[in-house]
């Protein structure tokens, strides 16, 4: 890095709080985040009441941590994960995500290179979603004590007056619809991994949702249930609905978006899609008179256009996510226990 | 997808339903029980409950869960035996995925993994040979586990390290055979099974002679079956049609992938490599004479049961759990004493409840509905 003459890895003297530590903060974070609220570089962003107002009556506040392997993967790297997860925990409470900060955390003898392509990632998603990483914190730790970079985003923004989504809301004969194929991110994050030797490499699903959710929004003031279906997949997430409302849940195996290349990743190792990680896709449930219209607003967004609606809310059985088979069976989605591990054979 | 939408198309699964149903109408005029069919394979048991099969099929066909996931009848002090391979200093334990969550009598490779063993999860033992280069100061041990299905490529694994001259590479094998195990079963006393889905992956390698014995002595139909829900329906409506018909044959449902002779490179491997022990311990079946393999003395230095000292101790099972006669088919797995309560997915008691393939584990993730609503598509014998 031009800037960084003669120091091209990350020494435990750019965590000392000293020179080192300035240089870095002012040529890698200063620039890739330029905002008025970070480059005074005090120790918090002071943000006005009065500019956050306006967007609604509640602040929505969340934090996640990331620590994928490999950093980077087809679609994304850790560092556009770190914003739009971020962006897309706000974004599913019906909130205009506004400010992240951003906390590093550098194992020794890390690429400076590496980390100001992540940095730079972080800028450019951060830029595309329209909010503004205000403050951080950097820490370096000896080798070995982290693998190589962990990044955590903390999101602050603003819940429009009459949104109320909550995951006890759905009620049955709402409408269950995910905004596109499911399990990308999962399948690029394997293949990435180089366990499979892909002739189509998967691409990773990551990006923001807030856009896509305003738009649903827009159809329908009165969404029930949102969540995006990161780690456990959309099954994971069904679940979670259907046992705080107490509700069934049932999927048509047959309305399930799943990508051809995918769906092979998944017949080869033995996994489900239903339960492959996303970064991109939510699970909605809205009332059933409203589905096509959201379905609608879904399509006619980028983040939504192989949108689709997978089942319905059902009054049993309670707590529970019934998938009707394409050959006509039944069977229980169940919440996945520890990680889905590739079958023998 | 090609070669797999095909074998999924629901009009074919209505058709071979109701061929079925025209089979059991005329089966069920000299038959006073269920019938019992044997799906010997996990792999079976797995697509019976993913795709809803065993919602679809007539309440009089009880298809009995076979002792085919080499996972599930793993003994726990061979469990046992991992786990202290895989606690000795400098070895890379290797092994496939699903036998990371299987309980030993002190710990699963994952809780070893978890406090500092060096357990790495692998696709292929290549994949573990591939370490053993990299890691020319590592001794690399490959957890051989699998029926026919998988002996062969770990024989091609140990024949590559000897022609590589790889020294710091050894497999851990408890790689079983599937024909003696059927005919223990078929010798228990309380055999009640009417017939047999051969398993289709083992077939690739063994072919379907092997299976003879089967009909020609104990006068039961076997077809050897897919993996695809109609290769499954099909096959059980094979079966049916033998038993129409009164006949006991071995018939082959997959000959797009089983070939009449099995693969002879694999078969050539496999007794390059391996050669037969006298008796192998079997979790809940107790020990099956001939039923394992090991390594032939002259590949010795790849054997790690030769290479390190392994507690090797005989651990019984735990005394709730019914594992075994769930494997004989004696008892349903939600009939265990334990199954749903004691014995979960996450608390398994049993192997049977880790395995994706194991049948406690796929009766509790799928196949609970049925407990709860009676499914409705159902015919009972009196209607057929």
């Amino acid at each position: 890095m031009n800037s960084h003459p003669g120091s091209r890895h990350v020494t435990l003297a750019h965590g000392s709080g000293g020179k080192a530590m300035r240089d870095l903060i002012e040529t890698l974070f200063v620039r890739h985040f330029h905002n008025p609220w970070l480059t005074p570089l005090e120790d918090q962003a002071r943000i006005g009441l009065g500019e956050l107002s306006p967007g609604g009556n509640r602040l929505a506040f969340t934090t996640d941590s990331f620590v994928v392997d490999p950093l980077f993967f087809p679609g994304g790297d850790i560092g556009t994960l770190a914003v739009n997860g971020t962006i897309n925990d706000l974004a599913m409470s019906g909130a205009l995500p506004l400010y992240l900060s951003c906390g590093m955390i550098l194992e020794e003898g890390l690429s400076i290179t590496l980390l100001e392509e992540v940095v730079e990632s972080m800028g450019r998603a951060a830029d595309a979603a329209g909010v503004s990483i205000v403050t951080g914190d950097t820490k370096v730790v000896p080798r070995g004590a982290v693998d190589k970079l962990f990044i955590n985003t903390t999101g602050l923004g603003v819940i429009p007056e009459g949104v109320h989504i909550a995951s006890h809301r759905a009620q049955p004969g709402d409408a269950i619809l995910v905004n596109g194929f499911m399990g990308d991110h999962g399948a690029a994050i394997v293949d990435a991994r180089g366990e499979l030797a892909l002739d189509n490499p998967v691409e990773s699903d990551c990006q923001p949702l807030q856009g896509l959710v305003a738009a649903m929004l827009s159809a329908c003031p009165d969404i029930h249930c949102l969540r995006d279906a990161t780690r456990g997949g959309v099954a994971t997430v069904l679940n979670e609905f259907a046992q705080a409302a107490q509700v069934g849940m049932r999927l048509e195996e047959a309305s399930l978006p799943v990508r051809e290349t995918v769906r092979g990743v998944c017949e080869i190792l033995g996994l489900d899609p239903l339960y492959l990680a996303n970064e991109g896709k939510l699970v909605a449930i809205v009332p059933g008179e409203a589905a096509e219209a959201v379905l609608a607003a879904m399509r006619s967004h980028p983040a939504g256009q192989e949108g689709a609606i997978i089942g319905e809310v059902t009054a049993v059985p309670e707590g529970r996510v019934v998938l009707a088979t394409a050959l006509g069976g039944e069977r229980i989605v169940d919440m996945l226990v520890g990680e889905q591990l590739p079958r023998i054979c | 997808m090609k070669y797999v939408d095909e074998f999924r198309d629901p009009a074919k699964a209505r058709y071979l339903l109701g061929e079925i149903n025209r089979q059991i109408e005329q089966i069920a005029t000299c038959q006073v029980r269920p019938l019992q069919l044997m799906e010997v394979c996990g792999g079976h048991t797995h697509a019976l409950f993913k795709y809803g099969i065993e919602t679809l099929l007539p309440e009089v066909i009880e298809l009995v869960h076979g002792p085919g996931c080499p996972v599930c009848v793993l003994p726990m002090g061979r469990v046992d035996d991992c786990v202290a391979l895989a606690e000795q200093g400098g070895v890379i334990f290797t092994t496939f995925g699903d036998p990371m969550r299987v309980p030993g009598s002190r710990k699963s490779l994952a809780q070893a993994k978890a406090e500092g063993a060096d357990i790495r999860m692998v696709y292929s033992p290549l994949d573990a040979l591939k370490l053993a280069r990299q890691h020319p100061e590592r001794e690399v041990v490959f957890f051989g586990l699998g029926f026919e299905t998988t002996i062969p490529s770990t024989a091609f694994t140990v024949l590559q390290a000897e022609r590589e001259g790889i020294n710091n590479f050894s497999v851990f094998c408890n790689h079983i055979t599937i024909i003696p195990t059927i005919k223990a079963i078929l010798d228990s006393p309380d055999m009640q099974l009417d017939g047999f889905l051969g398993p289709g992956h083992v077939s690739m390698v063994i072919g379907t002679r092997p299976y003879g014995f089967i009909a020609e002595r104990y006068h039961k139909p076997v077809v050897i079956a897919g993996f695809e829900p109609l290769d499954v329906l099909q096959a059980v409506a094979m079966v049916l049609r033998q038993i129409a018909k009164r006949r006991a044959e071995v018939e082959n449902q997959y000959g797009r992938v089983v070939p009449q002779e099995g693969n002879r490179a694999a078969l050539t491997a496999l007794s390059q490599v391996f050669e037969v022990r006298e008796y192998f311990e079997w979790r809940g079946l107790g020990s099956i004479d001939y039923s394992g393999v090991r390594l032939r003395q002259r590949y010795a230095r790849y054997d790690a049961e030769r290479r390190f000292s392994l507690p090797n101790l005989k651990i019984a099972d735990p005394k709730a759990c019914q594992c075994g006669e769930v494997l004989k088919g004696i008892l349903k797995p939600r009939e265990c004493k334990v199954f749903g309560t004691a014995c979960t997915p996450e608390t398994p008691l049993g192997a049977l409840m880790v395995s994706s393939e194991g049948a406690c584990a796929a009766y509790y993730r799928f196949g609970r509905l049925q407990q709860q609503t009676p499914a409705h598509s159902r015919e009972t014998m009196d209607q057929a």
